[in-house]
Parts: C-alpha cells; structure tokens; sequence
C-alpha cells in the first residue's frame, strides 16, 4: 500500500484491479497447450497449402478445382451430409415434442439412444455391412413381405453412408433438441391453453418460435458431424466413386500421394465449405428471439 | 402442475412411437447381425448361421493380436484422462472464477477443437507431428487425443465450478484459511464429482475416437477402433466373421464403459455439453 | 359466455393415492370475488388447475349454469388465469402478449387494436406496450399478465398467488390494484393465496382448505371473529392456541383451566365439558393488568416495537409463551398479568379438522 496519499498505486496492484495476477499462471499450461498442438498445426498447415511443389502460391488450389475428381468431392459430401443432418433435426422435433417431460422409461429411452453415439461410426459401419447387405436382414425381410423381388443395394454406396450418418447423427441431434425443448417454460403452455390455444396453435406460435434457435444450433452441430464423415464412407460406401467426401480426397493427398500440400488445401477447403454453411445458419439464427425461454420473474 | 402424462393414444401419437420404435429395431438389427456372426459358424444365405461356435474369438485374439491392442487403448486412454484433468482443471477454475482481459477470447479458443471435426485438424496436426518425430507411436496418439479432450475437461468443468458459491471460499478464509487449505479442503472435495464426471467422459471419447488415432498410430500404437477399421478395410484376406468377433469385443468394452459413465452422469452428458439439471 | 352460477360438486385430485383435494362443494355467484386460502400442500393449487381444466378431475363435476364443465379442455372454457409466475410470452412484445387470447379468437384486428389499448390503460402501461417481457420489471411483468387474462371480458378470472414473487411494497399496491380492478370490471374471481391478510382485504368470500378439505366458507368477517376450527383459527391469526380441558358449562360460555386459573370462554362446535380443547386467543385481546392482579402472571421475555403498538412475548409460570398485542410498554422482566374476555376466549374441539 502506497503510503504517500495520492501516489499511483503498485503495478502489481493495478493489474489485479484488472483481473490479472499469479493465479492466471493456472491457465497457462492449458493455453501453451492449445497453441503449439491446435493452432500452431492448423496455421502450418495452412501455411503449407500455399506451399506446393509447383504451380506458385495458389497451385494446390488451382489443382483441386481443376481436377474434377476433386472439385466434385464438394458437392459429394454436401450432398450427403446436408439431407443427413436435415433430417436428423427435423425427425427430432415431433418426437422431441411428444417426449418431452417426465413419463416412465425416459432415462431408458435416453440411455438406449446414447449406444449408437457410443459405439462409433466404424462399428456402425460393420454392422451396416451385416444388415444391410444383399444377404442380410434388412433385405431378407423385404424380400419375405413382398415388398421387393431382388435384393436391394444398400451397402458400398450413397445409401450405406447415409443410414450410417442417420444411426449416429440422430441419437445426438435427438438428445439435444429435447433438452432445449425441455428448457422452455411450461407454464408458458399452459398459459396458452387458458388462452383459447388448441395444440398445433401453441406449438406453432409458442413453442416453435421459442425452438428455433435451439434447433439452428443443433443444426449446425449436427452437420459437421456428417459433413466430416471418414470411416463409414470407405467401409460402407463407394470411397473411389459416389461417395468420395473431401476428408477420404485428403487422406489420399496424404498418405497415399504424400502431396501434403494438397492435403492441407483440401482440410483448408473443408472448413470454409464447413463455415459458410453455419454462417448462413446463424445469420438467420440471428434473426429469431434468442433471449430466455423462462414466463417471467416470478 | 401436470403429473406424469399416460401415453395418449391419438394416432400421431402412433405414428411417432412407430418412427422410435422402428429406429430401435433398425438398430438392434445392425448391432445384432454382428453379434450373431461372431458366433456362427457358416452364414451365407440364410437367416440364421447354419451353427454356432466359439471359435472366432480365439481365432480374432490371435490374429490381430488383441491383447496388445488392449494394452495400448487401455494405456492412450488412462495417460490421456490423466493428462488432461491435470491440465485442464485449474485453467477452468481460472476461466469461471475470474475476468481479465481476453477471457472471452481465450474461452472461444478452448471452443474450437471440440466444434472442428477431427479431420480438419487432424492432417495437419498428424503432419506436425511426424515432422519432430512424435507421430508413429504411443506420444503421438496420447497427443492428438488430448487436443479435444483438454478443451473438453475445460468445458464439462466450467459449470460445475460456476455452481460452487464463491461465497464459500470466502467464507473459509474469514475462518482463517490460506490458499492451500481452501483448494484442499474445500474445493477439491467439492469438484470430485465433476472431475469424476469430466474424466468418464473423455475415456469413453478417447477409446471411441477414430480419426485422430488413426492418423497418428503406427503399427503398435493402435487402438482397438483402429485396428478393428484396419481390419475391415482388408477384409479380403480375413475372414468376416473373425472381424465380427473383434467387433463384439469393441462392443462390450464401449458398453461396459457406458455403463460406468451413466452411473456418474446423465446420458445427455456424454452427448451435449449440458450441466446435469436432473430430470 | 358469462355465468350466473359456477358449481362445484364434490371435486377432487388425486395424485399417485395421495388425495390433494378432496370434495369441495362450492357454488360461486357471478361477480363474486373468492380466495381460497391456507398453508401450502392444502390443495388450493389444485382446486384453481381444476378449475381451468388444467389438471383432469378424479371424482365430481363442475357445472357452469346447467352446462357441465369438467369435460371441457382449457381452450374451450373461456377463462382467464394468472399464473404465479407470470408466464409471459418472451419472445412477443407486451402489446403481443395481450392480444394472444383476443387472436384466438379470431376477434378483427381493430378490435384488437382497441381492447388493448384499453387493457394497457387500465393497468398503465401503456409506454411499455413495444417492450418484450424480458425488458420489464417484476411489477410491471405481474400486470402484464393481468391485463392479458382480463382483456377477453372472460366468465371467470383465476389467479395463483399472483403477488407472491413480489417485494412487500408492491405487494400492498398491486393488492389494492388488484381489488380496484374487481370494482370497476366486476368480472368473477377465484384467487389463491397463503396470505391471509390479502385474502381478508380482497375477497368477497373465503374458502380455507387445509389436506386438501375444505374447513370454512365464510365472509372475512365471518372468518376472522368466527373460525369453524383451531386450524382455521390458526390461520387468521388466533397466534395463542392452548391445548386444555373443558371444565363445566357456565351459562353460555364453558369453563377452561389454565394453570391453576378459571377462565371462561365460549365454545365453538361440539366443545363440551370434560373433552380435549384448544382454546384460541387473539393477541390483541389480551390485557395487561399490574402484578398481583386478577389473570394468569407471566412474566415480559421479548418487545417488539411495530409503530403505535407493540408485540409481547410473555412466559407464564407454567412455561407457556402468549403473545400479545398492546398499546402499552412494558419492559422486559415486567411481571404482569393477562386476562381475556370471554367472548374472545374461543375454545375448539380438539379433533379440529373434518
């Protein structure tokens, strides 16, 4: 403590007021780490796709558009991953809606719905394999009710990776669009009620205006979960064809052609791809009332 | 105050019980008609394998040398949860209890390995790694495995520390306490819970981690997930149904894991980062 | 859609076997203003939710004139109801909020326009109309909600302790808000509330309930000078309730003994000589006499200043504590003595509830 009345007081002093002192040297472990193993790679990396053997600054770049084998890569996986999420989040809605609150065998239901995000995307794949296969279950059963006369291709394409996106992106986008759900308000319901509202009136003008931020959030998580699929689309669909997503163009730029420039430009490209999408999500999202979901102060 | 509704029985109602219990079925289906492999002995175009036998499990065992496997998840996972409770609790701490200039900056930079999709960052980080010489054994795995877990422990931990009252530290330091004591005598037992919380959750997201083990192993640094991924990817050589059996053998180890962490958290715990609100 | 009658008959709620309200019969009158009063867990609550449609009768009917009621789901029945927390909209401005119902209804859109602006006036807030509830304070956020329910002109208005979430100043204002609203719109009105004070000040009629029974319909006089049991008696104040046994009838009154002492006190129900009794005492209608006296001595433990009077604690000889309301000023350690008037000695069969 300064003892000449007003002298400035201690530097040490100063910054603390501020909220910095020994204590933040706690913090310091983690943020060391972040750096040299998350941003110090990503900035390499980046720095690399502008590195390539040859073609100049831009020359991985100019070789992923140019080369249609990689340029479609794009539109591939978007068009897996964009259908995929979309239905996982609006699958959720009416299902979320109906199971909201208490009922018997909600902790079951929950914790049944957690083992496909447990067990992962290359087991869901084998197993795809298994059930889906022109031998398998699924095509025993609509071959013995009629529904088909052959065996349908379900496995090594679009439609095997798209039943592997659906298997473990619902069970997420379910779980978290209830708990938004679950975080409105009931009595905001009620209120309704006592007001002349009939069911779908108090969905549409209470409850789902009240979702939606929720649900362009759970959006967003969902569909990098699926834009960045790997395992199940070389195990279950078509990796050389229909369904080669940029993260298998990637790899192969890796570790098989061991271009890493050309590796980083495409992981670089896959996020853009990736930010555009959200940022078009939550542009929109923006525009909705994102405040609290409780009736009041009472 | 509604009770416990009874299930309505309107026909959307119906319709939407079907679509869960349709997706269930589905799922049984995929995860059982790898179960019912494992433990067949030949299975070409009927329903059910023409026999069963034990056999492939032991065939599996040897083949793709499962113990060792083991070992090395066990070891990635256990240096993992460990290293990343160590680093990430005081930086959570630190992040909940205080502001300072950048904090909000420094909280988005934790935020961003948990919201990239592994791959992304993966490549890269898999290339630096190769490059000082990590990547190609258990260091390298341990290392990438941490880069979302540490911002993981960060976030499961933030909520937990923000419900304990700073009130209460005071509270001990009006009765005399130093820092030390405080953190021991207070705050550790009172963030147990979390941490236990917090470390359950990284296992399950460590032995369950694909991409970024795969990009980092080398042959005797693999964990199950990989070698089970290797193993199907070469499926021509091995037999189907001894890959089926080492898929039963990943599968009881993920739900015995389950089952450990739903005895700590709530099942929305282990998918979004949710405080646990009970239900 | 307005009423003259609303009956209830034999309502009640269970939940999982445990009964929250348990046949209450009540007939209300168009225009009345009732509250049903007593301690939490007494189903008052669940009386009100009933009443709404909200909670499903397990047992009886509610009949609005010769139209039954109770199979009607909420949207059907016309009300309007306040709940305890508000339960404003929050992501519509208050202008919004309050027009909902009238929407609902399919009411044109100037006439919208209008009732609400009418609405706003009457609770003023009408500067706030563009706000969203989020941006309003806890007062302002309770008339919102009053404004919304009563816009519709409905047949009956419920509200759920309305006033409970707020601090005690605003509380005396919304309440008397709240009784000029019932004055000038006289639209029918079952309030629930725990506050015994509010409920003599505002209705017109009380309903005491307790486990779920009813123990008393009454006016607040009726109620306050006449309570039907101790556990009513309790509730409006009687802060001295004595466990003792009758002693023999004497004219009109019936004689207690306490501690040595023959007071005499009237009996209320089946009080009778020889029975288990509680006797109820009011703490301003205890006096003060000087040591020595006639009465029951105690001694002064604790004063509490409260304005023009003061509340006494006073232990007797026996160890039992009264509590008293005068204008005097002992200090502590006074020994005095305390009499009662045996109109204002009521004594209760002990047994109490029905």
């Amino acid at each position: 403590m300064s003892a000449i009345v007003g002298a400035r007081p201690a530097l040490r002093h100063r910054l603390a007021e501020r909220g910095v002192d020994r204590q933040l040297l706690l913090l310091l472990p983690a943020a060391l780490f972040v750096v040299t193993l998350f941003i110090y790679p990503f900035l390499y990396g980046v720095g690399l796709s502008f590195q390539p053997t040859k073609g100049g600054t831009l020359g991985a770049y100019r070789e992923f558009f140019t080369d249609a084998y990689l340029r479609d890569t794009i539109l591939t996986t978007l068009r897996l991953s964009l259908p995929a999420a979309l239905l996982n989040v609006l699958a959720s809605v009416p299902i979320a809606y109906r199971m909201r609150g208490r009922f018997r065998g909600k902790r079951l239901l929950t914790t049944l719905l957690v083992v496909p995000i447990t067990l992962g995307t290359v087991l869901t794949a084998q197993g795809l394999l298994n059930f889906l296969g022109p031998t398998g279950w699924f095509n025993r059963s609509l071959l013995s009710a009629g529904l088909v006369d052959a065996p349908v291709r379900l496995t090594n394409n679009y439609w095997g990776v798209f039943f592997s996106l659906v298997i473990t992106g619902f069970p997420f986008a379910f779980l978290l669009v209830l708990s938004y759900l679950s975080g409105i308000d009931p009595s905001l319901e009620r209120a309704a009620a006592t007001l002349g509202a009939g069911r779908w009136q108090r969905f549409r003008r209470i409850t789902l205006p009240l979702l939606a931020p929720g649900l362009a959030t759970t959006f967003c998580l969902t569909f990098v979960l699926a834009f960045s699929v790997f395992p199940s689309a070389v195990l279950v669909g078509d990796p050389a064809g229909t369904t080669r997503v940029m993260s298998i163009a990637a790899y192969d730029a890796a570790y098989v052609r061991y271009d890493y420039p050309l590796a980083s430009a495409v992981a670089v490209l896959m996020g853009l791809v990736e930010l555009l999408v959200i940022a078009a999500v939550l542009g929109w999202r923006a525009l909705l009332y994102t405040g609290s979901t409780a009736g009041g102060k009472g | 105050m509604a009770a416990r509704r009874a299930i309505v029985a309107t026909p959307a109602a119906w319709l939407v019980w079907g679509v869960v219990v349709a997706f269930f079925v589905f799922l049984a289906g995929v995860i059982g008609s790898v179960v019912v492999s494992s433990f067949g002995t030949r299975w070409f175009d009927t329903w059910l394998p023409l026999g069963w036998t034990p056999d492939w499990y032991a065939q599996a065992w040897d083949e793709f040398t499962l113990l060792p496997v083991l070992i090395v998840t066990l070891e990635v996972s256990a240096l993992v949860v460990g290293i990343s409770v160590l680093i990430g609790v005081p930086a959570a701490y630190v992040l909940a209890r205080r502001g300072f200039p950048g904090r909000r900056l420094l909280y988005l930079l934790f935020l961003l390995p948990i919201l990239m999709p592994p791959i992304t960052y993966g490549i890269p980080l898999a290339t630096v790694l190769y490059k000082y010489g990590f990547a190609g054994n258990l260091s390298g795995v341990v290392l990438a495995n941490l880069v979302p877990s540490v911002p993981f422990v960060i976030l499961t931990m933030t909520p937990f520390i923000e419900q304990i009252d700073p009130a209460v530290e005071r509270a001990a330091r009006m009765c005399g306490a130093g820092t030390r004591q405080v953190f021991v005598r207070i705050l550790a037992p009172l963030l147990v819970p979390g941490i236990l919380a917090a470390s359950i959750l990284v296992l399950v997201r460590t032995v369950g981690m694909f991409e970024l083990t795969f990009l980092t192993a080398g042959p005797d640094s693999q964990t199950l997930v990989v070698a089970l991924y290797y193993s199907m990817s070469a499926a021509g050589i091995r037999a189907q149904q001894s890959i089926d059996a080492m898929a039963v053998i990943y599968t009881s180890m993920m739900l015995v894991l389950l089952v450990l962490a739903l005895r700590f958290v709530n099942p929305t715990q282990l998918v979004a980062r949710v405080r646990d609100d009970g239900d | 859609m307005s009423f003259e009658t609303l009956r209830l008959d034999g309502v009640s709620r269970s939940f999982g076997g445990h009964e929250a309200l348990a046949g209450l019969d009540l007939t209300i009158k168009r225009g009345e203003f009732i509250a049903l009063l007593g301690p939490s867990g007494c189903g008052k609550s669940t009386a009100l939710n009933c009443l709404a449609g909200l909670l499903p009768l397990t047992r009886g009917s509610i009949w609005q004139d010769e139209a039954r009621l109770d199979v009607l789901p909420p949207e059907r029945r016309g009300f309007g109801m306040v709940f305890q927390n508000y339960a404003l909209f929050p992501h519509l401005p208050v202008r919004k909020n309050i027009a909902f119902g009238l929407q609902m209804r399919r009411v044109p859109r100037a006439e919208i326009r209008r009732r609400v602006d009418e609405a706003l006036r009457l609770v003023h807030l009408e500067e706030h109309a563009g706000k969203l509830p989020g941006q309003l304070s806890g007062g302002q956020q309770q008339r919102v909600a009053i404004a919304r329910a009563v816009v519709l002109e409905p047949a009956l208005v419920l509200m759920d302790e309305p006033l409970s979430n707020l601090d005690a100043k605003l509380r005396l204002e919304m309440r008397t808000e709240i009784r000029r609203l019932h004055q000038s719109l006289g639209l029918t009105t079952v309030y629930v509330t725990h506050d015994q004070e509010e409920a003599l000040s505002l209705a017109d009629r009380l309903v005491v309930l307790r486990a779920g029974r009813v123990q008393q319909v009454g006016t607040p006089e009726q109620l306050h000078t006449e309570p039907a049991n101790w556990h009513v008696a309790d509730f409006m104040g009687y802060r001295n309730l004595l466990p003792l046994r009758a002693g023999p009838r004497d004219g009109t009154g019936i004689v207690v003994e306490f501690e040595g002492h023959r007071l005499t006190g009237t009996p209320v129900g089946d009080a009778a000589p020889g029975g288990e009794v509680v006797a109820g005492i009011r703490p301003e209608d205890l006096r003060i006499g000087p040591a020595g006296g006639p009465g029951v001595p105690a001694t002064v433990e604790v004063v509490e200043y409260q304005g023009r009077e003061v509340a006494v604690e006073a232990r007797t000889e026996g160890g039992v504590a009264l509590n008293l309301r005068t204008a005097d000023r002992p200090a502590v350690g006074d020994r005095i003595t305390v009499t009662v008037e045996p109109r204002r000695l009521l004594v209760f069969p002990s047994g109490g509830a029905q």
